[in-house]
């Protein structure tokens, strides 16, 4: 920065055009949801620790996958369980949208909204249908 | 001073030009179809004794989904999040550190799960 000061010939420095950052932008559905995918993406991130921890279990033997299937049976593992789902198909179903988007579709204000919408309310009816799904084929909560 | 052909040449500061950005295009649409499957697998196997989920996981249609959804997932996570460092971590050093972070995380879980699937499937 001195050097470049140092290097001014031109008196006081001019301020320069800087690019607006998120502020000054009007707080709409479309831009939380875009927040939202990045912090989903983020806790995939740490959650594929939960999948390979359950691989490497099962691949260990019947003592280490006892351990597993006894912190995933927990209150806690289930309540993981359930925010690494939702977290899963609203990275799925944001990531759709913007694929949309990608090939040029679904721009105008109104089907924004409505994507937006459908990843929320899609993903936690998904949710909520691979859960009741996964409970009928254990035979019911246990 | 450049001409935007020299710019093209040179693919721009990161020298990949749009690479990531289409990868990730590429391991999001892969991605679709392997998380549905990751589910169906999942929910297959919920309440099963060791002995059978270690027989499923290990069958070749099972293990080679597995396989892919977990090459496909550690590459596009390694972009994502090399994307969010490269947005919000600006200090040279720390961005250098958890850049390398970031790869050495997302190999070591690809390496960790994708030998823990084989091993499944070839025993010993």
């Amino acid at each position: 920065m001195t050097e470049l000061e140092a290097g001014s010939t031109t008196g006081p420095r001019r301020s320069r055009p800087i690019s607006p950052h998120l502020q000054v932008y009007k707080l709409t559905l479309s831009f939380v949801m875009s927040g939202f995918h990045r912090i989903t993406g983020a806790v995939l991130y740490f959650g594929m620790l939960l999948i390979a921890w359950w691989l490497i279990a099962a691949a260990s033997g019947p003592n280490a996958y006892s351990y597993f299937e006894w912190f995933m049976g927990s209150l806690i593992g289930r309540l993981v369980l359930f925010g690494y789902t939702w977290a899963l198909l609203h990275h799925m179903i944001g990531g759709i949208r913007h694929l949309i988007w990608d090939v040029g579709l679904g721009f105008e204000p109104a089907e924004r909204e409505f994507m937006a919408m459908a990843t929320i309310v899609g993903s936690i009816l998904l949710t909520l249908v691979v859960w009741v799904v996964g409970y009928l084929a254990m035979g019911g909560p246990r | 001073m450049r001409t935007p052909m020299s710019r093209v040449r040179g693919l721009g500061a990161a020298h990949t030009g749009t690479q990531d950005f289409w990868h990730q295009r590429v391991t999001s649409v892969a991605g679709i179809a392997l998380c549905i499957a990751l589910v169906i697998i999942v929910i297959g196997l919920l309440g099963r004794s060791h002995a059978a989920v270690v027989q499923i996981l290990g069958s070749p249609i099972v293990a080679i989904i597995m396989l892919l959804f977990i090459i496909n997932t550690v590459y596009h996570m390694w972009i994502g999040m090399q994307e969010i460092i490269i947005d919000y971590v600006h200090e040279d050093k720390l961005k250098l550190a958890t850049l390398l972070a970031n790869t050495f995380f997302c190999f070591g879980i690809g390496l960790a799960s994708a030998f823990a699937i084989l091993k499944l499937s070839f025993g010993v």
